[in-house]
């Protein structure tokens, strides 16, 4: 990785403008990439089935994807600061199953209990910056606790959405389609509060360059702990997002989602070794994901016997295309 | 202006969707999600052996089959609303689960599609659920092992997976039963999962423990491996409830080709795909007095007709059948009164 690369770098002083602009040229091309594979994927669509390009079609296609951008960006947070969480989909899952039942039945116990589980996530930032434990290890031992925790909740798949939550995953805006609203909400806000603020530029460079912000005398202690706990924040809305949609809870009904919020962040733009991450390219490869996966799979019509296979081959060539185009930049 | 169109699509296929009889241009998909063991493997085939007749016999248009990996609920969600945009007129669905999906196929209702869920059905009301009488299976079998075994005895019994509703209806069934014949006492219950090796292991366990056993009592998938687990053991061979599964007539077959060894046997067959593929169809011409909760007979072997399924079954299959439109709208007659 080229040091100059990591997005708190607080170098950009010395440099000068040619290299600047050499710069922000591949950033843009970077910060393009995802929306031109949704904009591929989106065509690929349109040509297969024109009658999915309208208001109606994109609220079916694209409400599932709200949950998996914001577990998405759950993920991304984890990422930015240099670290895996392989428990994202079954953290979903368990919220997912409190939303159906406390948030409902007695929404105050419920809130209590997802205020606590995004305490538990603060907490495992911690554990895993304070006894310096692979983080992949620690979420991989809390996968199979928000799942065991899941089942305790909700042993049969049932439960209901509170009535003003599904009232919002239904909501029906003029003109524009919800789903795409609340991506663009959910990449700009996020956008903002990582990309544009201070703070943001600490945690970011707290996963890209961690010895240089700790000379400076920031605590890594807490950026940790804050990353930790945004992905716990954005972990929770994925799973009440979910459940808006779906209406009732599954204790597996998350367990997908580990892996396609990985997936959805690297697409984004990101990188795996820290602070080099995209708020607004990882919504744009859950999107993408989204539809590559379900959609243009549907409307291709493949033989039954392949179409599993055909999922996981379209994953690798959407992703595959991302490295090749970003290799090229260099 | 799309959003026009889209509306008046939508008035289209509701109006279409109350037309009586032909449904030669109606087309009906089906979601399933998963397809990695020996029974959803049959269902599959099952279910296009038939639609692909249907087809070609020009009583429906299109008939395409979608599966998703693994069992995803979001995944298959995904798919349902995917399939409301292709403009499917019905879909036929083996759902990953009973509540999580009810969001998307509540949506499939309320774009006028017919949705006929057998299997892993769908507790949505809107949607109809093709389901097959476990409970008076589990009665059935104590019914048989009484003809057989008409001393009465001990029994063992061996459940099925836990926490499903299948597992549920066929122990009460065999409960109910159990009443009925008070000849008989269930001196043990193990967990087999419908699976013979678990099955082996859970019988080979308990056996020791166990007073004289006359007959078992199970669920499928199970009656080799505890044949395998009383001949280990030592035990005299008792009278084991077969459920169609290949290895299991094979050896009944064995058995009787040895001494006259006589049972009976049952199970969902995986065909009943097909059964909900015409019930789809059934509900598309226009029928309107289909009930939505419809319970379809199980599939039964006996001592003479067995020998003549064996050979149809694949190895490591299970029996299979594939319903007519006749047996469809048997099944709806039955379900009426």
């Amino acid at each position: 990785m080229r040091p100059e690369m990591t997005a708190a770098s607080l170098d950009t002083a010395a440099r000068t403008s040619a290299e600047r602009g050499a710069l922000a040229r591949a950033r843009l091309l970077r910060g393009l990439l995802p929306a031109l594979s949704l904009a591929l994927v989106l065509l690929a669509i349109a040509w297969l089935n024109p009658r999915a390009i309208s208001y109606f079609g994109f609220s079916l296609m694209l409400n599932l994807a709200i949950p998996i951008a914001l577990a998405t960006i759950a993920q991304m947070f984890v990422i930015a600061g240099n670290e895996l969480d392989l428990s994202i989909g079954t953290f979903v899952g368990f919220v997912g199953c409190v939303t159906a039942t406390w948030l409902k039945d007695a929404p105050l116990i419920g809130a209590a209990i997802l205020l606590g589980s995004i305490g538990v996530y603060a907490l495992l930032g911690a554990l895993i910056h304070l006894r310096n434990l692979p983080s992949i290890v620690v979420t991989l031992g809390m996968s199979f606790v928000w799942q065991g925790l899941a089942i305790l909740v909700l042993p049969k798949p049932g439960g209901k959405a509170p009535d003003w939550l599904l009232g919002l995953m239904a909501f029906k805006p003029p003109f524009v389609p919800f789903p795409i609203i609340a991506a663009l909400l959910i990449g700009l806000i996020v956008h903002f509060g990582l990309m544009r603020t201070s703070y943001g530029v600490i945690l970011r460079g707290s996963g890209g360059n961690p010895a240089a912000l700790g000379r400076a005398g920031w605590s890594l202690l807490k950026t940790k702990i804050v990353l930790f706990a945004l992905a716990g924040l954005f972990g929770v809305l994925s799973g009440m997002a979910l459940i808006g949609i779906t209406t009732s809870a599954d204790a597996n009904i998350g367990n997908g989602y580990t892996l396609l919020a990985i997936a959805g962040v690297i697409l984004g733009g990101g990188e795996f070794v820290g602070g080099r991450v995209s708020p607004i390219g990882a919504v744009i490869g859950a999107l993408t994901l989204a539809l590559a996966a379900s959609p243009l799979l549907t409307f291709m019509h493949i033989p039954p016997d392949w179409q599993v296979a055909a999922n996981g081959a379209i994953l690798i060539i959407v992703l595959a295309a991302r490295v090749l185009i970003s290799r090229k930049e260099r | 202006m799309k959003k026009l169109f889209v509306l008046g699509a939508l008035a289209a296929m509701l109006a279409s969707g109350t037309a009586l009889a032909d449904t030669s241009g109606k087309k009906i998909a089906f979601s399933n999600n998963y397809a990695g063991n020996s029974w959803r493997q049959a269902m599959l085939d099952s279910y296009g052996i038939v639609t692909k007749k249907a087809v070609a016999d020009k009583i429906v248009g299109a008939a395409d089959i979608f599966t998703t990996a693994d069992k995803e609920v979001p995944t298959q969600a995904a798919q349902v609303q995917n399939l409301i945009l292709q403009g499917y007129d019905a879909i036929v669905i083996n759902a990953a689960s009973p509540d999580a999906l009810n969001g998307a196929i509540k949506q499939a209702c309320d774009a006028g599609i017919v949705v006929v869920s057998f299997d892993g059905t769908v507790t949505e009301p809107c949607a109809y659920r093709v389901v097959v009488d476990f409970k008076d299976m589990g009665k059935q079998e104590i019914e048989q092992m009484a003809k057989f075994q008409p001393k009465g005895g001990n029994l063992l019994e061996i459940r099925g997976l836990a926490g499903t509703s299948i597992d549920d209806a066929i122990h009460a069934g065999i409960l109910e039963g159990v009443a009925a014949h008070p000849e008989f006492k269930i001196v043990g219950s193990v967990t087999g999962d419908w699976d013979q090796t678990t099955a082996q292991k859970a019988v080979a366990t308990i056996l020791p423990s166990l007073p004289d056993i006359v007959g078992v009592v199970d669920q499928g998938g199970d009656g080799y491996g505890a044949a395998q687990a009383f001949a280990a053991a030592g035990k005299p061979r008792p009278t084991i409830i077969m459920g169609n599964r290949q290895d299991e007539l094979q050896w009944w077959k064995e058995q009787k080709d040895k001494d006259g060894y006589q049972t009976w046997s049952a199970s969902i067959a995986p065909g009943v795909s097909s059964l909900a593929f015409w019930v789809a169809q059934q509900v598309l011409d226009g029928r309107t007095d289909i009930p939505h909760d419809l319970l379809v007979p199980y599939l039964a072997f006996t001592q003479d007709d067995f020998e003549a399924e064996l050979p149809k079954i694949p190895k490591g299959g299970v029996a299979s059948h594939e319903y007519t439109q006749e047996d469809a709208i048997a099944a709806i007659k039955a379900n009426i009164k």
